[in-house]
């Protein structure tokens, strides 16, 4: 919670984007959650992502659940749609606006108690249905909100703040979101925004639901030293697959680099991502090799980071259900009410 | 070469953050007194003003305010903090003074000074010297004491009751004062034998210009600061005609400024370069030009025209700047008609020299060629040990705030010879303090809220009153009120950023909210490449990085201090007090006992 106000001024030199733009135009208002919380590192890396990809705030919705995490999106794109929604629940939502709204940039934020406890049902409907959206989860192994109780995904054996073990198996939303079906799958770190930032602006060009794991620190109640949720155990134990960067203008693209170790993935909108294989044995394009290799990894106490599976020709749920182009929002009467005969045209093809 | 971690106690460091008392030849701790101002403590930032420039009032209207182009708001939002005004506030709105003044001993020291001139740079000398037991005698040819603040700024800039009363709170602290006295000898001035000698006596020597016709219209030319000298000793009251004033400083300035208020028929300003580059400071062109006078550019003057001795005008050449190869300007003809402006009375302000034939060149006060003193520039002694200059008679015109810092230096370097001390090892060196200005969770003892507002302007008396009277003063200054809302626009340079590297666990907090990115972690380099690897790049050069040392995850923190608001949000949102903002205290070598007033007027 800060007392001082931010003040509009900007750095001088701060770069505008395409639109004219400077970053401060893609910030919320100021923060309320404490000092130092990983989620609000994780909120500046989408101000800056949204502020490089040029696209007017106003044409993204923000949908959230319950927690601190989910009340992040008060704190960017002060000037996009928003809906705060009920504990678990940030999935039906976000299908409802996308589903209405086809057009928009669809991010959803959700935390580990919010997606992998009480919206677990949820969670894993809106990757098996491919709803065009960023789902973000900040994940800090604890309900932060209701003060620092184990969360679903918190590590059996980790401890709470006063020394007390989780007794529990955690969930990995990872795995879960790779076995759905989920045409990306990414983890990150509040810490890492040289990492996160491109996946957040790969994610928003997926065509369908791309999901980012981010681990995002509770200094509260989960950054001590039995934590495996801490700033620190992150920066010893994580390790990155496959680093992403995001490149807007495909024209850029040089081919010199060492045969195996990059690949340039089309994304539908002309843009490219250029993934680099930080382990030369990994396929981001292996949804069965990718889930072995995050469990063998999670064996050894290591946490994989960075894009683990992506399948760029992958369809979202508008196309799966053959909506049309126009946004649902945007037809006319005439369109949505063709008339009696219309409907007894399609009574007649139905008999 | 990777950057070092910063030194944050050279005392140099953190001073050089606080742009204005930087860039101020006295170091005048200008944040401390507007942040006093806005508390209506107008005494206590009066009398810290008067401890490092010696004459508030007159500068908090007179000054050339070097601080206000370096003022950081220039570089975070566009115009600076009126410093200078802010400073008048001050002086206007203050109370008794007599229990902050400096205690002069009854019981002197034995030792007799000898100040020459009664100029700002002798004065503020006397003031420093004093309260240490000196006893001080000052000559000047002048009836009063002030020097060319009294003879030279003009009373609708400087009203004389202002001046007066700083120049009493100095001589009534036990000057002799000996005006009306003329110096015509310096070995004569040597034989009486003082223990030291202060050299104040200005650059009193206007710029003549020889061009075809000077000799014969003599009668109607004044060298602009006689004339201007004259007037402010009332021995001239009128000038009419068209006058000319020829120059582009701020002589000129005050020259064409008190013409039309002594009623001449037409005034004009002719330069001989380009109105850029005229020497004379933004606002006093903007003044000059706002009561309707015509600045007239690049048009060297020719000839004097006249009829037997009569003065018709001044024919001009017509020429344009035009930058050549090495980058400087030159002025070429651009091949129109001469052009003759009609005059009956030219006043030249083309510049001003050192000149003091009365200091005879064989009593071991050596000259350059330019007729400077050879001075120790570190102790401002010349090369006749008992000797000290300062002020425009050391290294030429300037100013009124360079002639206190002269005077500070000076009076360290008599003190210090008087007493058998080394004059550069035994000056007293430069510290910084650091206090912490955290008073609770989000309680700081300062008001860090950045306020927007632009600068306010000054209000001026009606200007059918100012024209017509030579002694009404202009500006009406800030009142109460306003001078509060201008003080909140300074950003409290002094309050410092403080990292502590061993506490920061690299969440990137103070990296997310700082509104004017200044704050990174990166990888360590080289300082030039540094600065290309910041949230923002680092181009001012001028401007310090803060470099830590290395943290946990093998990156430095880097603070670019450029365009910090000093708004504490970084401290704010830091979880493990990494930042502090701490309050530096530069301490400016200077003598006396009321230097540290600036602590006990915050311990109150
Ligand atoms: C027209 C004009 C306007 C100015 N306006 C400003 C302004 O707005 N702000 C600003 O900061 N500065 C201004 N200045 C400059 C400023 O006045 C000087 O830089 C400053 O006064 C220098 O102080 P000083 O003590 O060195 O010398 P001075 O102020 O020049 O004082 C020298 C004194 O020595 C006396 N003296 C000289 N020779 C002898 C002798 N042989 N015997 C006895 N006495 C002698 C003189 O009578 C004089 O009183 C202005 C200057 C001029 C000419
Ligand atoms: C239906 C419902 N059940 C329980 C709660 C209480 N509650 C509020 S936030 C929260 C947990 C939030 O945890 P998480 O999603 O991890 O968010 P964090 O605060 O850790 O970011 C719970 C259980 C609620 N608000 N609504
Ligand atoms: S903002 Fe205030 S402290 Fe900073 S340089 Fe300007 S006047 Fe000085
Ligand atoms: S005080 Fe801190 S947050 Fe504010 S501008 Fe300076 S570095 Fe940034
Ligand atoms: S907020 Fe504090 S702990 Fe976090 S990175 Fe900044 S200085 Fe370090
Ligand atoms: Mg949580």
């Amino acid at each position: 919670m800060t007392f001082v106000a931010k003040p509009r001024v900007h750095h001088p030199r701060l770069p505008v984007n395409e639109i004219g733009l400077t970053r401060r135009d893609y910030e919320g208002s100021v923060s309320t959650l404490c000092a130092g919380c990983g989620h609000d590192s994780v909120s500046a890396a989408i101000v800056q992502a949204t502020s490089e990809l040029s696209i007017p705030p106003h044409r993204f919705a923000k949908v959230s659940g319950i927690g601190c995490s989910s009340k992040t999106p008060s704190y960017f794109l002060n000037k996009s749609h928003g809906f705060n929604s009920v504990h678990g629940r940030m999935p039906s939502v976000m299908t409802g606006a996308n589903l209405a709204n086809r057009d928009l940039h669809c991010i959803g934020v959700s935390g580990d108690g919010d997606s992998a406890s009480i919206g677990l049902g949820q969670f894993s409907h809106i990757v098996r249905r491919r709803i065009n959206m960023l789902y973000i989860v900040d994940n800090n192994g604890t309900y932060g909100l209701t003060k620092g109780q184990f969360s679903a995904t918190n590590d059996k054996g980790s401890t709470s703040k006063k020394g007390v073990p989780n007794l529990y198996e955690p969930i990995d939303l990872v795995t879960m979101a790779l076995q759905l079906g989920a045409s990306f799958v990414a983890r990150s770190f509040s810490g890492d925004k040289k990492q996160l930032i491109p996946l957040i602006q790969a994610g928003l060009k997926h065509k369908g639901m791309a999901f980012i794991d981010v681990i995002s620190p509770c200094v509260a109640f989960n950054n001590h030293s039995g934590s495996t949720k801490s700033y620190e155990y992150i920066r010893e134990n994580s390790g990155s697959a496959m680093a992403a960067d995001y490149v807007a203008n495909a024209q850029e693209i040089t081919a010199d680099y060492e045969p195996g170790t990059k690949e340039d993935v089309n994304m539908p909108d002309g843009s490219v991502l250029r993934l680099s294989k930080l382990d030369a044995s990994y396929d981001p394009h292996d949804r069965v090799g990718a889930l072995s290799y995050v469990m063998r990894q999670q064996e050894k106490g290591d946490v994989v980071t960075g894009l683990l599976y992506v399948d760029p020709e992958a369809s979202d749920c508008h196309e799966i259900m053959n909506t049309c182009a126009t946004p649902l929002n945007a037809l006319n009467e005439a369109e949505l009410c063709p008339g009696s005969d219309a409907l007894a045209a399609i009574n007649q093809s139905m008999r | 070469m990777p950057m070092q971690p910063t030194n944050i106690f050279d005392p140099n460091y953190f001073h050089k953050v606080v742009d204005c008392q930087w860039a101020c030849p006295a170091h005048t701790p200008v944040p401390e007194y507007i942040r006093l101002i806005a508390q209506e403590r107008y005494t206590e930032a009066y009398m810290l003003n008067w401890d490092s420039n010696v004459f508030p009032g007159v500068l908090g209207r007179t000054c050339d305010r070097p601080c206000e182009p370096a003022c950081r708001r220039v570089r975070t939002e566009e115009k600076p903090v009126a410093i200078c005004r802010l400073k008048r506030v001050a002086a206007d709105n203050k109370g008794d003074l007599k229990d902050f003044l400096p205690a002069v001993p009854t019981q002197k020291n034995g030792k007799r000074i000898a100040c020459l001139g009664a100029g700002p740079a002798s004065l503020a000398v006397a003031r420093d010297l004093l309260p240490l037991g000196y006893e001080v005698d000052m000559f000047d040819k002048d009836p009063e004491g002030g020097g060319m603040m009294r003879s030279q700024i003009p009373a609708f800039r400087l009203p004389i009751e202002v001046l007066q009363e700083e120049v009493d709170l100095i001589v009534n602290m036990g000057v002799n004062t000996h005006y009306g006295h003329e110096v015509t000898s310096m070995k004569e001035m040597l034989d009486r034998d003082y223990d030291a000698y202060f050299v104040g006596t200005g650059a009193p020597r206007g710029r003549d210009l020889d061009i075809p016709g000077r000799a014969e219209v003599d009668d109607h030319i004044s060298i602009g600061i006689d004339w201007l000298s004259s007037v402010a000793f009332g021995h001239t009251s009128k000038i009419e005609g068209n006058v000319i004033v020829m120059g582009g400083g701020n002589t000129a300035m005050d020259c064409c400024r008190t013409s039309l208020r002594m009623g001449a028929d037409s005034v004009k300003v002719v330069v001989r370069s380009a109105f850029e580059v005229m020497k004379a400071s933004d606002w006093e062109k903007e003044d000059a030009m706002e009561e309707g006078i015509p600045i007239i550019n690049n048009r060297p003057p020719k000839e004097f025209v006249h009829e037997n001795g009569k003065l018709k005008g001044i024919l001009f050449e017509c020429v344009e700047p035009v930058k050549g190869d090495d980058g400087r300007i030159k002025y070429v003809p651009t091949g129109e008609e001469d052009v003759f402006i009609e005059a009956d009375h030219v006043l030249m302000a083309i510049g001003q020299e050192n000149h003091c034939p009365w200091i005879e060149r064989d009593i071991g006060i050596e000259f350059d060629k330019w007729d400077c003193p050879i001075l120790e520039e570190d102790t401002l002694q010349s090369t006749n040990p008992k000797v000290f200059f300062g002020g425009d008679s050391a290294f030429g015109p300037e100013n009124i705030i360079w002639a206190s810092a002269h005077a500070h230096k000076a009076a360290i370097s008599i003190h210090l010879f008087c007493s058998g001390q080394d004059l550069k090892t035994a000056r007293p060196p430069e510290g910084v303090n650091l206090i912490s200005t955290k008073m609770g969770v989000h309680e700081w003892a300062y008001d860090a809220q950045h306020d927007g507002s632009e600068r306010f302007l000054v209000p001026q008396a009606d200007k059918r009153k100012t024209l017509s009277d030579v002694k009404l003063e202009v500006e009406l200054g800030f009142d109460r009120d306003l001078g509060s809302q201008e003080a909140q626009r300074c950003l409290n340079c002094d309050v410092q950023t403080v990292f502590a590297d061993k506490l920061c666990i690299e969440c990137d907090a103070c990296v997310d909210i700082c509104p004017m990115d200044c704050i990174s972690f990166t990888d360590n380099a080289e300082e030039a490449d540094l600065r290309g690897m910041l949230q923002a790049p680092a181009e001012n050069v001028e401007q310090d990085l803060y470099v830590s040392a290395q943290l946990g995850t093998g990156r430095v923190m880097v603070k670019d201090e450029d365009v910090c608001l000093h708004c504490g949000l970084c401290a704010e949102r830091c979880p493990t007090n990494a930042w502090d903002m701490q309050r530096s205290v530069v301490h400016v070598p200077q003598l006396g006992s009321y230097a540290e007033l600036d602590l006990i007027a915050s311990a109150r």
